[in-house]
């Protein structure tokens, strides 16, 4: 055999090797990444989806935020407009976790209907924008004034 | 100069646009006057884009707040040096910053080939000019960070704490210089492809760049890694986020690519190959910037819906369809003047490298996609997590890791088995060495033995070609050990380098092979209560409340919990991790309170301790973790840079030029002066 030939086969190998560990370990990993209305629908469909682990990405309800003092679990509300879940995380709670900021649960629902959430992202829309229409209501901003008219 | 900066943006534009039309007909026409224009334009748009920073640096240091981007970013009380690097904090300051890398880059590329690469340059001038183009386009019409409110508050809003990290104040340039760079390979490729001159002269121009890239990325990436460590708080240093991956991807085909041209220079193989990685490297980059920009993907870094992101998607099929639509018409004249041998040749070890490490790339950017391709073909958006990363990646890792030792050992073109026999012989005991020890000392987890066993047998092929060559040169030369190392280094740096960058590689392995050893725990403690664990080595720690104080530090208050920590017995001093309030000049809190961790560190294993929360005002809510080897990953990681620094170094440069930059040498003459290995 050749050795380009040799080769091609190795290289064959290797990569149907990656594609066979891709392959098996997305089904593993692989977790549906839902609004809570989208989630809702799904129980409703079919009530066994309950027992899957998904991923929710949702909006913090302003208020509904109440803190365990030991800072380990927390629990709030999270809505996307058309359906609130209450949930109840136990984990890390990432500094950047407050009210109105949009979150990444993941975890699943339990029978009364809260989601128990074990990991928290939190998304402070700061990295790149400091959410720009929030930016007047921050404390202490309010009393600008208007800008000079500039030539 | 605020107002010269802001107007300065659209000068460099204006300027790129010229570059771009005059370089291009210039070349078409071989209009050597329009060149010149051209290239002189491309000088001019740098010239423009620097006042333009120099502008929105002297905004923010005037705390001119009518800016919307030094409002959103900055505050009176915010120290000078984060003031300084507010520039890139926020999205259209950073692309003001890559735009100044780029047009920098750009010009210094030109002017470096004015006098080379005559035929190829005005097609590499109207390239960049292009790329230029684009971004001050994007910054222009899209993010300008010249941006003005319609009121001017009395105060900005202040820096996010968690950017407030000198790790952070670096990490971002880094980047950038090392993702920026990889616009000069593509622009190079771009030229040999229209001209067709494909053989290797391009290679020469791009090789340099392709490093330079590398060197940064390496250190942005490890940067980065060690931000999120001490300032997130998971105690982790990497989590395949979308964003980590964005960074990595062009890291895996540039350090393809910087094998492969080996081939090509010794060989005159993989022709089609080279170009196709120099413009991946370049695609993936400007993929990553849009994965990042538009929040199509949910990352934990945060990003706005912004619609840069669009800008991006149209310039990366465009570049993309334009580099097919090349490459394509040109398949003749990038047809290879040699062949594989043997299997067993040191082109068969790189071709397996290139293969694994596009393996992972291709892996890598399958999971960051897999939410947009899930939701195209099932009309759900299906994640996937850290598991599918590490499934994959870690047997293609380990497999990249064999062959990091393998690839120096064999000879080109086509070894003969006394020749397996001589090299292989110690660096496998090596390998077989670590094992045994390990396991004789208990250790069972087989991903860790095999990581250790590998990386055993790396360090012994790099210990064996620094000791032949060293000894080659007392032999030959009568040199004393220190000077022949030296010399051994010094004369041949791209070789020497190169293994101290594998040994960083090596030294990376084995600390990520520690993290299988983690173990954590929480605890609350009152003052005076203490809390005992057993960390990975046997050891036992135990953790004393000193209780929580409060003061006012700087721009912030904070709240502190501080531990007494002995280790057997052995006092180790104290640990302390604080809830930090950010506070603006009026006294009022800005952002989240942010966590501030308490890391005990040694080359053995990092004590890393969160404190979670106060539950009265004497009892703290704690987290620790005894993380093994981490160090070492900052150790790798300088010793990575540093071999890097090492090939690159412009001795080696200027040595090059004297002797002419000899590309796709005959293979008679591969063998080195010294420390020969085949």
């Amino acid at each position: 055999m050749k050795a380009r030939n040799k080769f091609l086969l190795g290289g064959v190998l290797v990569l149907s090797t990656a594609s066979y560990l891709m392959a098996s370990s997305i089904d593993e990993t692989a977790t549906y990444y839902l609004t809570p209305a989208e989630l809702a629908s799904k129980v409703s469909d079919n009530p066994r989806f309950v027992k899957n682990g998904v991923k929710v990405g949702a909006r913090v309800v302003s208020g509904s935020i109440v803190r365990e003092p030991s800072g380990r679990s927390v629990m709030f509300k999270m809505t996307d407009g058309t359906k609130t879940y209450d949930v109840k995380h136990t984990g890390i709670v990432p500094d950047t976790f407050t009210d109105g900021v949009d979150v990444v649960v993941e975890g699943r629902l339990d029978a009364n209907g809260t989601f128990q959430s074990t990991i928290l992202l939190a998304k402070c829309a700061s990295r790149y924008e400091n959410a720009p229409d929030k930016y007047p209501d921050t404390p202490g901003y309010k009393q600008g004034m208007p800008a000079t008219p500039r030539a | 100069m605020i107002l010269v900066g802001e107007l300065s943006l659209w000068v460099a534009l204006l300027m790129a646009a010229w570059t771009t039309t005059v370089s291009f007909s210039g070349g078409l026409q071989g209009r050597p006057d329009l060149v010149k224009s051209g290239e002189r334009a491309l000088y001019a748009t740098f010239g423009f884009t620097l006042l333009a920073s120099i502008g929105l640096w002297t905004a923010l240091f005037m705390h001119d707040f009518s800016i919307k981007f030094v409002a959103s970013y900055t505050s009176t009380n915010l120290p000078k040096i984060y003031t300084f690097t507010a520039f890139w904090a926020g999205q259209s300051g950073s692309m003001l910053f890559w735009a100044l890398i780029l047009t920098a880059y750009s010009a210094i590329a030109v002017f470096s080939n004015r006098k080379t690469n005559r035929a190829m340059m005005p097609y590499v001038t109207g390239t960049l000019g292009i790329i230029c183009l684009f971004f001050l386009m994007t910054m222009c019409f899209g993010a300008n960070p010249y941006e003005r409110l319609d009121w001017i508050p009395p105060e900005g809003r202040g820096m996010n704490p968690q950017l407030q990290n000198p790790g952070m104040a670096i990490h971002p340039p880094m980047l950038y210089l090392g993702l920026v760079g990889t616009a000069i390979p593509f622009a190079f490729a771009i030229g040999a492809l229209v001209t067709r001159q494909l053989d290797a002269q391009w290679l020469g121009a791009v090789r340099r760049w392709a490093l330079l890239s590398w060197f940064f990325l390496t250190i942005g990436i490890v940067l980065g890694m060690w931000w999120a460590y001490v300032e997130l708080g998971w105690a982790g240093y990497w989590a395949w986020d979308a964003v980590e991956n964005s960074s990595f991807l062009p890291w895996l085909t540039i350090t393809a690519f910087l094998h492969s041209i080996m081939i090509q220079e010794k060989r005159g193989m993989l022709r089609k190959w080279n170009v196709t990685l120099v413009a991946m490297s370049f695609l993936l980059t400007i993929l990553g910037t849009f994965i990042t920009r538009s929040g199509i993907i949910e990352s934990v870094h945060a990003f706005a819906q912004s619609p840069v992101g669009d800008w991006f998607l149209v310039f990366l099929i465009a570049a993309a369809v334009a580099t097919a639509y090349l490459v394509s018409t040109r398949l003749n004249d990038l047809q290879a003047n040699a062949e594989l041998e043997s299997m067993v040749s040191r082109e068969a070890a790189f071709l397996y490298n290139n293969l694994v490490l596009i393996g992972i790339c291709f892996a890598t950017l399958w999971g960051v996609l897999f939410p947009i391709l899930s939701e195209w073909v099932k009309g759900d958006k299906i994640t996937v997590g850290p598991p599918f990363f590490n499934a994959v990646n870690g047997p293609l890792g380990l497999l990249l890791l064999a062959l990091t030792g393998i690839g120096p050992l064999i000879a080109w073109r086509r070894a003969s088995t006394t020749n397996l026999k001589r090299q292989f012989t110690w660096p496998v005991i090596s390998g077989v060495v670590t094992f045994t020890v390990l396991f004789a000392l208990g250790m069972r987890q087989m991903y860790a033995l095999v990581s250790y066993l590998l990386a055993g047998f790396v360090f012994g092929t790099i210990i064996q070609e620094f000791v032949k060559g060293i000894d080659a040169r007392r032999r030959m030369y009568g040199e004393g050990l220190f000077s022949a190392s030296m010399r051994l280094v010094g004369r041949n740096r791209r070789r020497y380098g190169g293994y101290i960058v594998h040994f960083g590689v090596a030294i990376l392995f084995c600390a990520f092979a520690g993290l299988m050893f983690k173990k954590d725990l929480t605890a609350t403690l009152k003052a005076g209560e203490s809390v005992k664990a057993k960390d990975a080595y046997g050891s036992e720690w135990v953790f004393t409340s000193q209780g929580i104080s409060s003061f006012e530090q700087l721009n912030r208050r904070v709240v502190a919990a501080s531990f007494n920590v002995t280790r057997d017995g052995k006092n180790m001093g104290i640990l302390s991790s604080e809830k930090r309030q950010h506070v603006n000049a009026a006294g009022e809190a800005t952002f989240e309170p942010s966590t501030e961790v308490g890391i005990l560190e040694s080359p053995k294993q990092d004590v890393y301790l969160v404190f979670t929360g106060a539950v009265d005002r004497e009892t703290a809510a704690i987290h620790i973790n005894f993380n093994p080897l981490v160090w070492w990953v900052w150790f790798g990681g300088i010793i990575m840079a540093f071999g890097g620094l090492i090939v690159m170094w412009p001795q080696a440069l200027r040595a090059e030029r004297e002797g002419g930059y000899v590309a796709e040498l005959p293979s008679e003459s591969t063998a080195t002066l010294v420390g020969a290995g085949a």
